[in-house]
């Protein structure tokens, strides 16, 4: 990974506009090494000036990659992936999963660790890290809270934190047991890491299939209510005032949740949450063709938690836009939408949905059932969202998400926010197609992902 | 009459070709499809059954047929209602024709209805019923839906514990998929035939104007969230022209009852029943887990059943309706239950014209040969 480009050659981003957590600026950027060497104006070249570096390269060995019209950022880190390995290979594994991840501008992914077998012990936790080790992104680990995710005993949090691991949940599960919650915090906060939780009160929820509401009304499918979420966002708010401990909220939904946890955010509380993309895109009426592709969990919710979620992104309340990316072999969807299994695949299509919908709004049907949000939420806001805020909660800054400066590991995402296209479910590096936006026309296409100074993904293509 | 005068009569009444219908799911395009805006009931494609093979016509739910379509099957019902009372009730309409009822969940009353009505338009009818050990076996609906279209069916009737479970085979197969109950979603042969069992007991008459309800206040009492009969028959009467009123304590309520299209939703059937001119009454369905619901059932019927003083105390021209199978003693006392004008054989009856208007309606267009023969043995 240290050879080529990253090691002698010098790479030049070329006439992009670098965004990151300082600011705007038309520069071209420079890259060897795995780093940024130059951030300038206008580089020229590479030269002969340049060639004293490497030991015998020659200066004619260098590249250089169209940005023009493109932004430069810091490359993407999502909070929760699904990469299904080990377990569930027919539907993703650690490989294609990166692969589609650094398709989508991402430049690491954090792993969730509900697989088969779970994430629950330092061993199954090495496994994924060396699985992801020739990976087409960085692959770093959530670690179970407890013992086969089954809510009741704590996993060793201590020893797989040793191999690195920062954020500890149980998705797919909520923890029920405020008992058990109480202590997983209070182990976490001596270790410095982060519970992040999927809230979900199991009562409440249970037997549910899509949001409850008017639709499943209508459409008698039995609901989930938007409480069963609030109600496990307010109990482990309470948790943190008791603990102190620092806690993560996955995949809020729903209006109450976000207004919880800004209420926490103004008391002081620390807490940091995320929002899908789904939940910000897709309501529940989309459940009225009875397709699976459109189950999820949690269930896509009403236009007015839609709206509520946005605002949440746009003052900062939902810390990070984070996929829920979930990959499902054809025979888990082929089937009514009660059996189904729940999840979308998002790792591709992230930053174009943020983009078309939350950054450049116009007018478009599943908008005006949205309720409408108002203003345009700024560049900046959204990427971060996808890429330092989540860097940040993840642990991998600033090797990711970190301000674009000589010195800095060069991992970049180039995106050309301006090109159109049209989502193909069948066009992925996924392993899966259940792919709820086909169709459906976007704004914004990645165009180069660089990892540690090497380009993975170059005019949208992968490079391997 | 002649036949060819009779069938395009019928046509005529009917306007099968694309009238009041909408593009079935797998018509689409896979953007109208995801966009999710239509519920699809029954459409019609130019040419069904055509070398170039179109769309099929399914009839999915009670929003997508609308009230044209309801209107249509009501009207093609009674030419059907007609042949029941013949000494030779069949015709041979579908001739050549094989119908498939492709059964998850018991139901033998649906299903003989249907095989039945099929067989008096000359059908042949094939029945699949799924045991719980099949389903165990692991194979897919998609593949038994596969499987049955391979063997040469012209149409298929599903009933599924799952809602929606018909609209996806419907999706997978390009035959006409006619929905015989899913889950709690819709059951919308059950609301034509009892939209049709009203109307004749009320006397009105099905060629009139379309809102053949109106004026008709409506009480539907009892298990309405676990209900597909309820969605369905509050949407179908409402459609005519009904004020519809739900009678349930609220946790037998769907979720947002408001959004459905109804007058008035009541938590005491004392008060809902003043001024009824008919009283549908529904079971509790103790297998869908309702009982946890309700406290007891002593309790329940006491509330919400039509007891024998209830009955008693209904004005005499206050039709009662059941979509069966009823549980005397617990929604419905046995007095009220034989009460004459209780209209539960009439709808059993009604079921088997109206399940003949559907099966002719989805099966015959496209192809003349065999609509015109209906009434063929006149």
């Amino acid at each position: 990974m240290t050879e080529g480009i990253g090691g002698s050659r010098r790479l030049v981003l070329r006439g992009g506009t670098v965004v990151d957590a300082t600011g705007e600026r038309r520069v071209d950027v420079a890259i060897a090494g795995g780093r940024v060497v130059e951030v300038a104006p206008d580089i020229a070249s590479p030269g002969p000036q340049r060639k004293a570096s490497a030991g015998g390269a020659s200066g004619d060995d260098a590249a250089v990659l169209d940005c023009s019209g493109c932004i430069v950022c810091p490359g993407l880190v999502d909070l929760h992936t699904h990469l299904r390995e080990p377990g569930d290979e027919d539907a993703e594994t650690v490989a294609s999963g990166a692969r589609a991840a650094a398709l989508g501008g991402y430049t690491a992914v954090v792993a969730m660790p509900n697989t088969n077998p779970p994430l629950d012990t330092a061993e199954a936790v090495s496994r994924v890290l060396e699985l992801g080790r020739d990976a087409a992104c960085d692959v770093a680990v959530a670690g179970a809270i407890t013992q086969g995710r089954a809510g009741e005993r704590l996993a060793p949090m201590a020893e797989m934190a040793a191999l690195g691991v920062r954020i500890f949940t149980d998705d797919g599960n909520g923890v029920q047991d405020a008992g058990v919650m109480r202590r997983a915090l209070e182990y976490a906060r001596d270790l410095g890491v982060v519970v992040a939780q999927h809230c979900e009160e199991a009562a409440l929820a249970r037997g549910g299939h899509m949001h409850e509401g008017g639709w499943s009304s209508r459409l008698g499918i039995p609901g989930v209510p938007a409480e069963a979420e609030e109600l496990m966002v307010a109990r482990d708010l309470a948790l943190v005032r008791l603990t102190g401990a620092r806690m993560h909220f996955l995949h809020l939904s729903t209006a109450g949740s976000v207004a919880l946890v800004r209420a926490a955010r103004e008391e002081g509380l620390p807490v940091t949450a995320e929002a899908t993309p789904h939940h910000l895109v897709l309501t529940d009426a989309r459940v009225v063709s009875f397709d699976p592709v459109f189950k999820v969990n949690p269930p896509l919710r009403s236009a007015a938690d839609v709206a509520a979620v946005r605002r949440a992104v746009a003052d900062g309340t939902i810390d990070a836009i984070a996929t829920d990316h979930a990959p499902h072999a054809p025979q888990r969807k082929d089937v009514p939408f009660d059996e189904a299994a729940p999840g979308m695949t998002g790792l591709e299509t992230a930053l174009a949905l943020a983009w078309t919908e939350l950054v450049t709004p116009e007018k478009t049907p599943e908008k005006t059932q949205a309720g409408r949000l108002q203003a345009a939420v700024p560049a900046a806001t959204i990427l971060g969202a996808l890429s330092w805020r989540p860097a940040q909660i993840a642990g991998l800054a600033p090797e990711h998400g970190g301000p674009i400066a000589e010195g800095a590991a060069a991992n970049l995402c180039v995106f050309d926010p301006t090109e159109e296209w049209t989502v193909d479910a069948a066009v992925t590096a996924s392993r899966s197609r259940n792919n709820p936006y086909a169709g459906m026309r976007l704004r914004g296409r990645v165009r180069h992902t660089v990892r540690r100074g090497e380009p993975v993904v170059i005019g949208g293509e992968l490079l391997r | 009459m002649t036949a060819a005068s009779r069938q395009d009569a019928a046509v005529a009444r009917t306007g099968i070709a694309t009238s009041a219908l909408v593009p079935s799911a797998n018509a689409g395009s896979p953007e109208e499809t995801r966009g999710g805006s239509a519920v699809r009931g029954m459409s019609a494609p130019a040419a069904a059954n055509g070398p170039t093979r179109g769309a099929p016509r399914s009839l999915l739910d009670i929003e997508g047929l609308g009230r044209d379509g309801i209107v249509e099957v009501l009207r093609l019902a009674e030419s059907f209602a007609e042949v029941a009372r013949r000494p030779i009730p069949k015709v041979p309409a579908l001739r050549g024709r094989t119908v498939v009822s492709l059964f998850f969940e018991d139901s033998t009353r649906t299903r003989l209805s249907f095989e039945t009505a099929a067989k008096r338009l000359s059908a042949d009818v094939m029945s699949f019923q799924a045991s719980a050990s099949s389903i165990k076996k692991g194979e897919s609906l998609r593949d038994t839906a596969l499987t049955i279209q391979a063997m040469g069916v012209d149409a298929i009737v599903v009933r599924h514990p799952s809602a929606g479970a018909p609209a996806r085979v419907a999706s997978w197969v390009d035959v006409p998929v006619v929905n015989a109950g899913d889950g709690w979603h819709a059951h919308p042969t059950q609301a034509l035939a009892d939209c049709f069992a009203l109307c004749g007991a009320l006397g009105r008459p099905l060629d009139g104007g379309a809102e053949m309800l109106a004026g008709i206040k409506a009480v539907i009492v009892g298990d309405i969230r676990h209900s597909r009969v309820a969605r369905s028959v509050t949407q179908a009467f409402s459609l005519l022209g009904a004020a519809v009123t739900l009678a349930a304590p609220r946790s037998l309520l769907p979720p947002a009852p408001e959004t459905w299209p109804v007058a008035e939703v009541s938590h005491d059937l004392d008060d809902a029943l003043r001024g009824a001119d008919v009283v549908y009454v529904l079971r509790l369905q103790a297998e869908r887990g309702a009982g946890a619901y309700v406290p007891s059932l002593r309790e329940y019927s006491a509330r919400y059943g039509i007891t024998a003083a209830r009955a008693s105390s209904l004005a005499p021209e206050v039709r009662i309706m059941h979509p069966g199978p009823m549980v005397r003693g617990v929604e419905i006392s046995s007095e009220a239950a034989d009460l004459d004008r209780c209209l539960v054989d009439d709808q059993v009856r009604a079921g088997i014209a109206v399940r003949m208007a559907v099966l002719f309606l989805l099966l015959s267009s496209g192809d003349g040969a065999s609509g015109a023969e209906l009434g063929g043995h006149d």
